[in-house]
């Protein structure tokens, strides 16, 4: 369990920030389910609840996701449901349970970058930014490229580009985490995939992209993406086991994404 | 800390530690209805509702709570007290340890899905582990208290 010496309730990211970054041993708080796992001392914690990042709203062409949305609310709102074929609620709706799902936050799960994460390796295959209060806004290809530095996610902004998508995730048991996950979007004749879980972060897979923008079929794609991509071993599976299901989620998600109609 | 929480309907002021965890907060204030089942986030038995939400009283700093609305099992007895009798009907309580959070949870499902599926009940019961039936009971007992199709 970690430990908090006092807990801050800043109104403003600003100040939100100016705490953070006054001295090493300060934090954020999100859900708290990853940092309950652990023994940091933090000196400040500071609570990001009362800043009103708290909110998924639909805006000019974008679903916008503030930081401490909830993968529950993910699941349940009707903008996410609505859009790329509902991949978003079934990306999130595998992690634990409910109860669970109802405390974990969005802005911490993409800023920490978790090699196993479901959302990331969805939100990959989509057209997503990531705004951070000190660092601005990127993409989050350029995002997950980016040496860690101490900052506030603060909102996600997904283009509602009226994408096709697919989520596949390969879990020893429901709620495990995954072993390997894929993502895959068509918008038009442009397609998009991502492998993550590898067990590294997920990453696109630009060649298996291009063979279906010109027409390559599914299994071609997927042993593209699987052969373009880097694979690791650890506990809950080898690097060749990684490699040749991933060809088998991308596959999967290919087919699904070809059975979409995109608008 | 001083922190002004609602728990079952009463409002109560309680002084908490910075890094204490709402579980622990509410056993000592004499719920104890809520468990800990493990240290890890998984097993769902420390579920309360938190302004009518099921979530996870272990993982939860206490300090955060103020304003917020808590129920516990306590708060919900009667209807709990029905579910608990189809549960024992149907041989799904054994030790019992598991028996609040899920209650809890299924209390929750009932307000938030219209008639689910099978698979929608177990994916909303998913977070909730019982280590002496095999489930199948509980699914039972669940279709009969929504009302569903058995
Ligand atoms: C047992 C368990 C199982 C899990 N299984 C899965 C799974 O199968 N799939 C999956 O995708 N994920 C899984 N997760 C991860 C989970 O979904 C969350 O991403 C994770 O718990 C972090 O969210 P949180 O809100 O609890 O963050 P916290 O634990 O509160 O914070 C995590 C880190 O992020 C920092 N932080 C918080 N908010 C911000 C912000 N706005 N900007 C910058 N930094 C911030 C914190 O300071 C901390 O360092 C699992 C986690 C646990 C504990
Ligand atoms: S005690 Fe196990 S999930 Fe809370
Ligand atoms: S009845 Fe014993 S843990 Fe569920």
């Amino acid at each position: 369990m970690f430990t908090v010496k006092e807990l801050v309730r800043p109104q403003t990211l600003a100040e939100a920030y100016r705490t953070l970054t006054e001295h090493p041993d300060n934090a954020l708080l999100g859900g708290c389910a990853f940092l309950r796992l652990g023994n940091r001392k933090i000196a400040a914690a500071v609570d990001l609840s009362r800043i009103g990042l708290d909110y998924i709203r639909e805006t000019e062409g974008f679903i916008e996701v503030g930081a401490m949305a909830t993968f529950r609310a993910l699941e349940n709102h009707p903008a996410c449901r609505e859009n790329f074929s509902g991949m978003l609620p079934r990306a999130v709706g595998n992690v634990l349970g409910v109860q669970f799902r109802n405390l974990v936050t969005v802005g911490a799960s993409v800023f920490s970058k978790y090699g196993f994460s479901d959302l990331i390796t969805a939100l990959l295959a989509l057209d997503t930014d990531v705004e951070l209060h000190a660092g601005g806004r990127m993409p989050l290809a350029v995002f997950l490229d980016k040496p860690y530095t101490r900052d506030i996610l603060t909102r996600i902004y997904i283009r509602k580009d009226g994408r096709a998508a697919a989520y596949q995730s390969l879990r020893n048991s429901a709620s495990d985490f995954p072993v390997v996950n894929a993502a895959v979007a068509r918008l038009g004749d442009r397609w998009t995939v991502a492998v993550g879980a590898r067990p590294a972060g997920a990453r696109l897979a630009p060649a298996a992209a291009a063979a279906l923008d010109g027409g390559a079929d599914p299994g071609e794609a997927a042993a593209l993406a699987a052969g373009e991509l880097a694979f690791g071993g650890n506990l809950k599976a080898s690097a060749e086991y990684r490699r040749a299901m991933a060809a088998v989620l991308v596959k999967r998600a290919v087919l699904e994404v070809s059975k979409c109609a995109s608008k | 800390m001083r922190i002004e929480v609602t728990i079952n309907g009463h409002k109560t002021a309680l002084e908490v530690a910075p890094d204490e965890i709402l579980a622990d907060t509410l056993r000592a204030a004499g719920f104890a209805s809520v468990r800990r089942g493990c240290d890890t986030t998984n097993c769902g038995l420390c579920t309360v509702w938190v302004d009518g939400r099921p979530t996870l009283s272990c993982a939860i700093l206490a300090a955060r709570m103020d304003g917020r609305d808590i129920t516990t099992i306590e708060g919900v007895a009667g209807e709990a007290e029905a579910f608990a009798r189809l549960l024992v009907a149907e041989g799904a309580e054994q030790c019992g340890f598991c028996s609040p959070g899920f209650i809890m949870t299924v209390l929750a499902m009932k307000r938030e899905l219209a008639d689910p599926t099978d698979d929608e009940i177990i994916h909303y019961l998913t977070g909730n582990l019982c280590r002496c039936t095999g489930y199948m009971g509980q699914l039972r007992a669940v279709k009969k208290f929504l009302e569903v199709r058995p």
